[in-house]
């Protein structure tokens, strides 16, 4: 047996993907667990952001809110919500972490509504908050979460932040910024990123304990596989110290 | 160029010129605006109005201004649902909107989603039109700016823009298409500060979101603030002046009143409370003997802190938002 979990292993994954001197827009839970992870291991030149106006806080603790006192105790600067999305929307902005319920083949994601009535939807979900801008406006997009035939689907109920929209070129057609879009999707049992032509999900390697089969019947759609795949280089022993230790010492997302 | 529209409704005006008409005849006297939580809401919202609160959901709230519109049962008000939680919470509760431009509502962030919120969206009693965090604010500035809309480059090629009232425009410099967000000049909009002068002139610390521009782009707008300063500490210091006299039409001191909400560096958020909220409204009935007992039973806003805990519970959140409970 694994000594870590899969909510572990996807931070993990993750705070390697975060380079040092890059910026990066987190919110609460796992994204911010990841950021924080990153700074602590390889990349302590990291600037966090929180989408309220918080810039580069020293964190004492997880926020509860990407609004909260947390989110700028000691930070370079305690500025607003449109300063963040300019910042993003001038490009300064590298990555960002998404969440949501539904996800596409091109990375389109749905955290705003099941049902088919848009007035009075089967169930609603919090919606976009910020989440479209980031998604539209950061370089990099990527998402942490748990892989099921269900929520990776063809035919999300509504599209609520853009991944490559109807894939090939028609991200940009439709408006948004050239050379933005999703870059990682990071579940239980895989990694992947997006074919560079079509823009369709594609396998990049896969974590310990899952086979090829497991990886495509937990998702509702055909996936592409890289030329090559890869075994997922699990938790380091290092990184789940300061995870468990340092980062989550509650385990408010880790215990999850 | 295929430029689309967003299929639903716009809730406010964005014409400029009647925005220009309205601010032409508001007032410019530096006087004073001392009045009361129960005076304000009565004179400065009228049913039907459309409202926007200040701060990130439940950091910098005006509960007192939210609960005492529940408590005189404001009806059909539209809502900008701009980074909002407890806020829209709170006014869901008292069942006040009937319409809201949403970005964010029914969460509330790590704590989960309101169980009374999502009922009512999901009920189809609210009639919704989207938008996102960015474009609310964005929209707000471009009412701040006295303009009609603001470009951007969100939100296209979503559902999230079609089921908005947005419009694309081709850009005549570049040739490229860009989201037109049409300005929000809100009809009354309440906004809790850390410091103020009986004249409105107006300091807010920390993570500022929207507020200076919300405060540019409502028509009526109220403050409640942790303390009343003297008008010559903010001459001392003219730039920590977030908000001007001219923007504020009413003056309210309310300390802890972004209770159960954070203040950022005065108190943290009331989680214990924030909790029992979220609790009570999985069950109708007993979300409804919560309300009587927390908003409609107690006459303001400080015995609603008093039935919570009061100064007792106060000095304990202050203590965690100073990181002084740690030694």
């Amino acid at each position: 047996m694994a000594d870590y979990n899969a909510m572990e292993l996807m931070i993990c994954v993750a705070a390697r993907n975060l380079e040092d001197g890059a910026t990066v827009v987190v919110g609460t839970g796992a994204p911010c667990a990841a950021a924080m992870l990153s700074q602590k291991t390889h990349s302590p030149n990291l600037t966090i952001m929180f989408e309220a106006g918080g810039v580069a806080p020293i964190l004492p603790s997880m926020p509860i809110s990407v609004g909260d006192s947390r989110t700028f105790h000691k930070a370079i600067m305690a500025s607003s919500m449109p300063e963040i999305m300019e910042t993003c929307q001038r490009g300064m902005v590298d990555y960002t972490f998404l969440g949501g319920a539904q996800i596409d083949m091109y990375g389109n994601i749905n955290s705003t509504m099941i049902g088919k009535d848009h007035q009075k939807p089967k169930v609603r979900f919090p919606g976009s908050g910020g989440a479209n801008d980031l998604a539209s406006l950061c370089w990099r997009t990527m998402m942490m979460t748990v892989q099921d035939a269900k929520r990776f689907t063809d035919k999300p109920d509504f599209i609520t932040s853009p991944g490559y929209l109807q894939g090939g070129n028609s991200r940009y057609e439709a408006g948004l910024p050239l050379g933005t879009g999703p870059y990682r999707i990071i579940t239980n049992m895989a990694i992947m990123g997006f074919d560079a032509e079509t823009k369709w999900m594609t396998v990049l390697s896969i974590n310990p304990g899952y086979s090829r089969k497991d990886v495509q019947d937990n998702c509702g759609f055909e996936l592409k596989w890289a030329q090559k795949i890869t075994d997922t280089d699990p938790p380091h022993a290092e990184e789940l110290r300061i995870l468990r230790e340092v980062v989550d010492p509650h385990r408010y997302i880790i215990g999850r | 160029m295929d430029l689309k529209s967003g299929i639903n409704t716009l809730f406010t005006d964005p014409d400029p010129d009647n925005a220009r008409e309205f601010f032409r005849h508001k007032s410019r006297a530096m006087k004073s605006k001392l009045t009361t939580v129960q005076e304000a809401v009565r004179t400065m919202i009228k049913d039907g109005d459309y409202v926007a609160i200040g701060g990130f959901g439940a950091n910098r709230i005006p509960t007192a201004i939210l609960h005492e519109m529940v408590r005189q049962k404001k009806k059909n008000l539209g809502f900008a649902g701009h980074t909002s939680t407890h806020d829209f919470q709170i006014l869901v509760g008292g069942e006040c909107i009937d319409r809201c431009d949403v970005a964010y509502i029914i969460g509330l962030e790590a704590r989960g989603l309101s169980a009374s919120a999502r009922r009512y969206v999901e009920s189809g009693k609210l009639k919704l039109t989207e938008w996102t965090n960015g474009t609310l604010s964005w929209r707000l500035k471009a009412a701040a700016m006295g303009l009609s809309f603001l470009p951007a480059r969100n939100i296209m090629g979503t559902d999230t823009f079609k089921y908005s009232a947005g419009k694309e425009i081709e850009c005549p410099y570049t040739g490229k298409k860009f989201a037109a967000h049409p300005a929000l000049y809100p009809d009354f909009a309440a906004i809790h500060v850390h410091e103020c002068d009986v004249y409105g002139n107006a300091r807010v610390y920390g993570a500022s979101v929207s507020d200076q521009d919300l405060a540019k782009a409502a028509k009526r707008v109220v403050l409640t603030t942790e303390r009343i300063i003297s008008t010559d500490k903010i001459r001392q210091n003219p730039e920590c002046t977030f908000i001007p006299f001219w923007c504020v039409d009413a003056v309210i001191e309310v300390p802890y009143g972004s209770y159960p909400g954070n203040m950022p560096y005065e108190y943290f958020s009331d989680e214990a409370h924030i909790k029992e909220w979220l609790t009570v409204e999985k069950d109708p009935d007993e979300f409804r003997k919560f309300l009587d007992k927390q908003i409609y039973g107690t006459k303001d806003f400080y015995e609603y802190l008093e039935l919570n805990g009061g100064i007792g519970k106060m000095m304990k959140l202050r203590s965690i938002e100073l990181l002084t409970d740690r030694q």
